[in-house]
């Protein structure tokens, strides 16, 4: 077997884009975002490039949010159906949350809907539901899941928010300990800030900080400079080992 | 085949472009964007996608729909273009979409659309090539699922001789032969996705022209990746 | 569509002198201007505020007067809200909302005498120079109507005339001399959110609007144009106070033009 061609042409964490060459010979194999092509391995998507073991995958840069089962959203009332309502999630697709989805009590029929959710009110949910056709049914019943009053929304790439979020939920809650605001984000990249609103506005600059440099390290410490700057406190952030 | 075309208007050389900037990240409202200049010809591309597509009897249930719109803007022309569609600008959004297609993956977004609208700000020939240039990196700079870029420039033949990248002056010479022809090609597989021609040029002509323009459209590709490339640097 | 409990933030925002962005009420998004960017067109520039970014073009030709001003220049301004720029726009013919674009920012040019069209006559009643500007938005980020007006007025003054052979125009071939320009009229926007008076809207700004006052002032203070936008009504006292933050605003705009010029 003739091992002198098998070559690397990239490194992890690099930036990869479509067309291009990420490794030669058959030692390789195309995970997510690439495929194969003879005897080269090639990105077939925008985004970062992750090596596991012989398997070179990306993690996506840009793109839509895609629906997904589980996933906890912010969606926008955008229609009062007869069964429910119908929700814009920043997606291609709109969800519907069914009647017997709304609330734990009891809903009669012919009752009027706009008493638990009006036209451009802003909900937490949960997707129960895809079909094939991505069409989407969520539910508000349960943690967490409520109508959002007061605050305001922002919109954020979903392919960012686990950077927003961090691990474990640090990168968010160093934000919120900063600020003082609460913030939901939700996997569709619709982001829900409440506060003061000098300290909205931090809240939304340090967000917007991340998005730009959800691909670069070292972002914690920029995040927490920035926000020590912009409220002239310091930050206590105890490291849980 | 003699010829009389033995320098060009501009001094390049017959198979040299003119310069070419092309930026990604734009136009920060879209999904995806690109500016792609060559020479005076200069093409904004912006995508908004995958969304919601309207009416209803244009979706798709087996994946998402590629919607290109080519427009002029008004000055852009010596003559004046007047705002709105012409024939000329659909035919060029449809043969647009057509050298698109061929790399884009729209199988995860069913039903809905992904729109491509290009506007060219200013033009010296070579528009509707600068435009698929700029959309290609849109389409990247956006996320979308695609096996490689789709590089274009406009091949000529002026009286037998083979040229890349004609510009207005060229295009208009009077009192020779020319031969505009379009290409544009995938270039990991050197597959061609645009192919039209405006002239007269015999068989041999054209698949020399063919050729040539191969290693040109590799490098424009080049400058294509880079350009989103540096997006992502400092 | 508007949502309340989002309007309502914005003017316990505004009550304590925050923008969403965290401008003040009277604070301009940074501006940048820049011309001579398109070769094909006699004039052009390019206006950055913030995200909002405008290309203006002047194209210049020969064409029959107007039968009521035979002595006098044609000047048309035209404007889309090209798709391109932002998602909540179409395809289409252009919508009202740009046609009040391209009113309102030809009213202040025409009606602040920016050109003196009498020296754009070539041969009274037969044929005179044509002025068409097209103010087109890359980016729309708000406040079209300010910008896309900074930017025709610039375009203007970038604008040369063109070489005239046998009473046609010669494309291509620029002369030295530009436009008969007599005076810069500036339009300023003023929005009003509640009780709160805003300059320089962003576009969640705007879909919150109550109501808007565009304002065209000349170097003297002097008004030409006045267009009232929104669903809610104004005060005379409302009126009165915009008018003034108008005049303010629009001197420190009219330097941001000269210096670029």
């Amino acid at each position: 077997m003739n091992m002198g061609n098998e070559k690397l042409l990239v490194k992890d964490k690099d930036v990869v884009v479509p067309g291009e060459v990420l490794a030669q010979g058959m030692n390789y194999l195309p995970g997510q975002g690439t495929y194969r092509y003879n005897d080269k391995i090639i990105a077939n998507r925008l985004g970062l490039l992750t090596i596991e073991g012989k398997v070179l995958k990306t993690m996506p840069l840009a793109g839509r949010y895609l629906p997904k089962k589980n996933d906890i959203i912010i969606g926008r009332v955008i229609d009062i159906l007869i069964s429910g309502w119908k929700l814009d999630i920043n997606s291609a697709y709109p969800a519907v949350l069914p009647l017997k989805d709304a609330t734990f009590g009891y809903i009669a029929k012919g009752a009027d809907l706009t008493k638990y959710f009006e036209l451009d009110d802003y909900v937490v949910v949960k997707i129960t539901n895809v079909t094939s056709q991505n069409l989407v049914d969520v539910t508000c019943k349960g943690q967490g899941l409520h109508k959002l009053k007061g605050g305001r929304i922002i919109k954020v790439n979903t392919h960012k928010v686990p950077r927003i979020i961090g691990k474990k939920g640090s990168m968010v809650s160093l934000i919120k300990k900063a600020t003082g605001c609460k913030i939901i984000v939700g996997q569709n990249g619709t982001t829900w800030i409440s506060g003061e609103p000098e300290m909205e506005v931090v809240t939304v600059n340090a967000i917007k900080m991340i998005e730009e440099q959800a691909h670069k390290s070292g972002l914690t410490d920029k995040v927490k400079s920035y926000l020590e700057k912009a409220t002239g406190k310091k930050i206590e952030v105890r490291i849980k080992e | 085949m003699e010829s009389r075309y033995n320098k060009r208007l501009d001094g390049r050389g017959f198979e040299e472009t003119r310069p070419i900037i092309a930026r990604a990240g734009v136009i920060n409202k879209a999904d995806g964007s690109a500016m792609f200049r060559i020479g005076r010809t200069t093409a904004y591309a912006a995508v908004y996608g995958p969304r919601e597509l309207h009416p209803k009897h244009l979706q798709d249930p087996k994946k998402g729909v590629l919607r290109c719109n080519y427009n002029m803007m008004p000055f852009s022309a010596e003559e004046r273009v007047r705002p709105g569609p012409s024939r000329r600008s659909r035919e060029i959004s449809m043969v647009t979409e057509k050298a698109l297609l061929p790399v884009v993956n729209l199988e995860d977004y069913p039903n809905a659309v992904v729109d491509v609208f290009i506007e060219l700000i200013e033009t010296d020939a070579g528009s509707r090539c600068a435009g698929i240039c700029a959309a290609s990196i849109a389409l990247a700079d956006a996320g979308i699922i695609m096996k490689d870029m789709v590089a274009a420039v406009s091949t000529g033949v002026i009286d037998h001789r083979i040229v890349i990248d004609l510009d207005g002056e060229e295009e208009h010479l009077a009192d020779l032969d020319v031969a505009d022809i379009p290409i544009a090609m995938i270039p990991s597989t050197e597959e061609i996705t645009l192919l039209q021609m405006d002239g007269k040029a015999s068989k041999e002509e054209l698949f020399r022209a063919i050729e040539m323009v191969k290693p040109v459209l590799k490098r424009i590709a080049e400058v294509q990746r880079k350009a989103l490339k540096e997006k992502y640097k400092g | 569509m508007m949502n309340q409990d989002l309007k309502a933030h914005i003017n316990e925002a505004l009550k304590k002198g925050v923008r969403l962005d965290g401008r003040k009420k009277e604070e301009y998004r940074k501006i940048e201007i820049t011309t001579g960017v398109i070769a094909t067109a006699e004039g052009s520039a390019l206006v950055k505020c913030g995200d909002t970014e405008v290309i203006a073009g002047v194209k210049l030709g020969i064409g029959e007067p107007y039968p009521d001003s035979p002595d006098e220049g044609v000047l048309i301004v035209g404007s889309e809200l090209l798709p391109l720029s932002n998602p909540e726009f179409e395809t289409g013919p252009p919508s009202i909302d740009a046609i009040e674009v391209a009113r309102v920012i030809d009213r202040g040019i025409r009606e602040g005498k920016t050109i003196n069209t009498k020296k754009l006559c070539i041969e009274k009643g037969e044929c005179v120079w044509t002025v068409m500007i097209d103010v087109l938005p890359l980016n729309y980020d708000g406040n079209l109507i300010d910008i896309g007006g900074i930017a025709a007025l610039a375009a203007l003054k970038d604008a040369k005339m063109l070489e005239v052979n046998d009473n046609k125009v010669v494309y291509g071939k620029r002369t030295k001399q530009s436009l008969p320009i007599m005076s810069m009229p500036v339009p300023v926007t003023i929005l009003k959110i509640g009780d709160n008076l805003i300059v320089d809207p962003t576009e969640a700004e705007e879909a919150v609007l109550d109501a808007r006052l565009t304002v065209s002032i000349l170097e003297d203070g002097t008004l030409c144009a006045l267009q009232k936008g929104g669903d809610a009504s104004l005060s005379v006292k409302d009126i009165n106070e915009m008018i003034n933050l108008a005049v303010k605003k629009s001197q420190d705009i009219r330097r941001k033009i000269y210096e670029a010029l």
